[in-house]
């Protein structure tokens, strides 16, 4: 510092540094900046209480019957009334979270690795590898989803592992098409090239330089998904295809509660509502996500 | 531009195709037997092997798959869509009879979905910040998820068992008695129009605040042009480009979304007969149904890939 004197010295200090501000801080800035998206999180942090200690909150055994409370209206001893066999309704919306958390979460683990994985390799090799897999994922997609996801479902048989398999199926061309897309942009960089012209194989450049910059839109995909998977798995369940009674799940808990519509609407009413909230929280956290990873994405997603 | 449409005609046909492979593989080879559940729903006692044996054979289950395949294949070119193996009735004349019905109900769906949900996107995005785009946006974040079947379920108890204003259930053609048919499909459009409502809405404010904030835009406004001619002539035309596709994925959104409207409401269209011969395992229906689901789906991807290299002439060369 010799050769400074005082009055360069504060020049320096006074020098605009950019305010350090962390890119977590500025991720949840941004994330939590809008009241939806704080109203997503804490319908999301319910749900995910609700489902993993069911048990303890409930009030009922959701499986035991007691026609004595047949069709019992809401009461201080039952909030919500009890359906046709005198099951407790609220103790089988908390047990549904369980159901439709578990079916949300596996199905986004499983179809988006498969996904991802398919769109990873066709997008990096090209050429005849890329014709193959991504002519399958056009041929997939000309179903709408939920019909393809019946199909399976019917085909299996319902039932949890079942339901489980069908969405997973049904869900994964959207994420291979996606990171498809990602990929071929992301490999036209020059950091790919330099990469392989340092002689790294085309395994290690798939899983260490590609994929994570591929990633972005890909989180945004899988929350947003979520949302839509726990939809379509209650509306298997509505159909009477998906998960099967005496399990609580939303979807068939607002299909039989439909024949009681004129005496007990609530019995319809409330799980279809509490599929909603749940999937209007993923989407607003989506979104957020969205805003908050990459705003560019806006309008793409 | 002719060879653009040829290139992407030969495309769907060959995904055409595959559909049919892959649906034709998945029923065989996927658990479950149509002629064991059409036996089990006739007769109660249990049939020797001889008899199943007679029907499989009847219904050419028993010949290798190739052969299967294209017997089904030479059928469906010449318009024969094989015999429902519960019920028995030429498959092509019952979905003659209930594809009108779905495309009825869901082509009106489509229409109210572009009316408006297009211009409320629209003025979602002009009007920026004001208490109309957060109503706009927040009706339309709720429109996309409502379940489509619990929405049919509140329409039912509220218009039609509380306020007694319209039919609860069923379905009349408008060639028999017009104003009962409309009746009737005012809850089910409804349904089914929302999520198309709510989208276009979503995709045409996020792609308008986009198209206003370029710089074409900015010379208009610079110019003097009033903000009408700025918004209908100038910012309309891109910025309506990503709707087209939206519009061309929302078939297959109706196509879905009938399976649920149809199961609440009665209305013997598509989407029921869906469920049922899934459920039944019937393969004639089902295969005609993901043939007939997948050509219109192809149809609308291909209209909206000609519109596309239309509106954009870039996409025509790539």
């Amino acid at each position: 510092m010799a050769g400074l004197n005082t009055a360069e010295a504060t020049k320096i200090k006074n020098i605009e540094i950019p305010p350090r501000i962390s890119e977590l801080r500025r991720f949840l800035r941004v994330f939590l900046g809008r009241g939806l998206v704080v109203f997503g999180a804490v319908i999301i942090l319910i749900f995910v209480i609700a489902a993993i200690f069911a048990p303890l909150i409930a009030p009922y055994d959701p499986y035991v019957t007691d026609y004595g409370y047949s069709l019992s209206q809401p009461s201080w001893k039952h909030l919500l009334g009890t359906d046709a066999p005198g099951r407790d309704t609220l103790s089988r919306l908390i047990y549904g979270a369980r159901t439709s958390l578990l079916v949300g979460c596996v199905v986004v683990a499983i179809s988006s690795i498969i996904g991802m994985s398919l769109g990873l390799i066709a997008g990096y090799f090209g050429g005849w590898i890329y014709t193959i897999i991504m002519r399958l994922i056009d041929t997939l997609m000309c179903f709408p989803m939920i019909l393809l996801a019946l199909l399976i479902a019917a085909l299996l048989g319902g039932g949890l592992k079942n339901v489980i398999i069908a969405l997973s199926f049904a869900l994964m061309p959207s994420y291979a098409r996606l990171m498809c897309g990602q990929v071929l942009s992301v490999k036209t960089n020059d950091y790919v090239l330099a990469e392989r012209s340092i002689g790294a194989s085309n395994f290690r450049i798939m899983l260490r330089h590609v994929l994570p910059n591929c990633f972005p839109p890909l989180i945004v995909q899988m929350t947003l998904m979520l949302g839509s998977t726990i939809l379509a798995e209650a509306g298997l369940s509505f159909l009477g295809i998906g998960i099967m009674p005496p399990t609580p799940a939303w979807g068939s808990m607002v299909n039989d509660g439909r024949q009681y519509l004129l005496t007990n609407p609530i019995l319809s009413f409330a799980p279809g509502l509490a599929i909603m909230l749940t999937v209007y929280a993923f989407n607003m956290i989506g979104d957020g996500l969205r805003d908050a990873l990459d705003p560019r994405l806006r309008g793409v997603l | 531009m002719v060879t653009f449409i040829i290139r992407r005609l030969i495309q769907s046909a060959i995904v055409l195709i595959l559909v049919t492979i892959l649906v034709f593989l998945a029923l065989r080879l996927l658990p479950g037997d149509p002629v064991r559940m059409y036996l089990t729903s006739n007769s109660m006692q249990e049939l020797s092997e001889e008899q199943i044996e007679a029907v499989r054979r009847e219904f050419g289950l028993n010949k290798p798959l190739v052969m299967q395949y294209f017997e089904w294949i030479g059928g469906v070119v010449r318009g024969d869509l094989g015999i429902s193996i519960l019920t028995r009735v030429p498959v092509a004349q019952e979905i003659a009879r209930r594809v009108p019905i779905t495309l009825y109900i869901g082509i009106i769906s489509f229409i109210i979905g572009l009316i408006l949900g297009i211009p409320a996107g629209v003025i979602g995005a002009v009007r920026r910040g004001t208490w109309i785009d957060s109503l706009i946006t927040t009706l339309a974040n709720i429109g996309i998820t409502i379940p489509v079947f619990w929405l049919g379920i509140l329409l039912i108890y509220f218009l039609g068992l509380y306020l007694k204003l319209l039919p609860v259930m069923g379905y009349t053609s408008p060639f028999t008695d017009f104003w009962m048919s409309i009746k009737q499909i005012i809850m089910p459009v409804i349904c089914l129009a929302l999520f198309p409502i709510a989208g276009n809405a979503r995709q045409a404010r996020s792609s308008m605040l986009e198209v206003m904030r370029q710089d074409y835009i900015r010379t208009a406004w610079a110019k003097g042009l009033r903000e009408r001619a700025i918004i209908m002539r100038h910012a309309l035309k891109n910025g309506l480009i990503p709707i087209v596709t939206l519009s061309g994925m929302g078939v297959g959104t109706i196509l879905g979304g009938s399976v649920f409207v149809e199961t609440v409401f009665a209305i013997p269209g598509m989407g029921r007969l869906a469920v049922t011969s899934v459920l039944n395992q019937d393969y004639p229906y089902v295969q005609a149904i993901t043939l007939i689901i997948s050509i219109m789906v192809l149809l609308s991807n291909l209209l909206v890939d000609i519109a596309y290299g239309w509106l954009d002439p870039r996409i025509r060369y790539e």
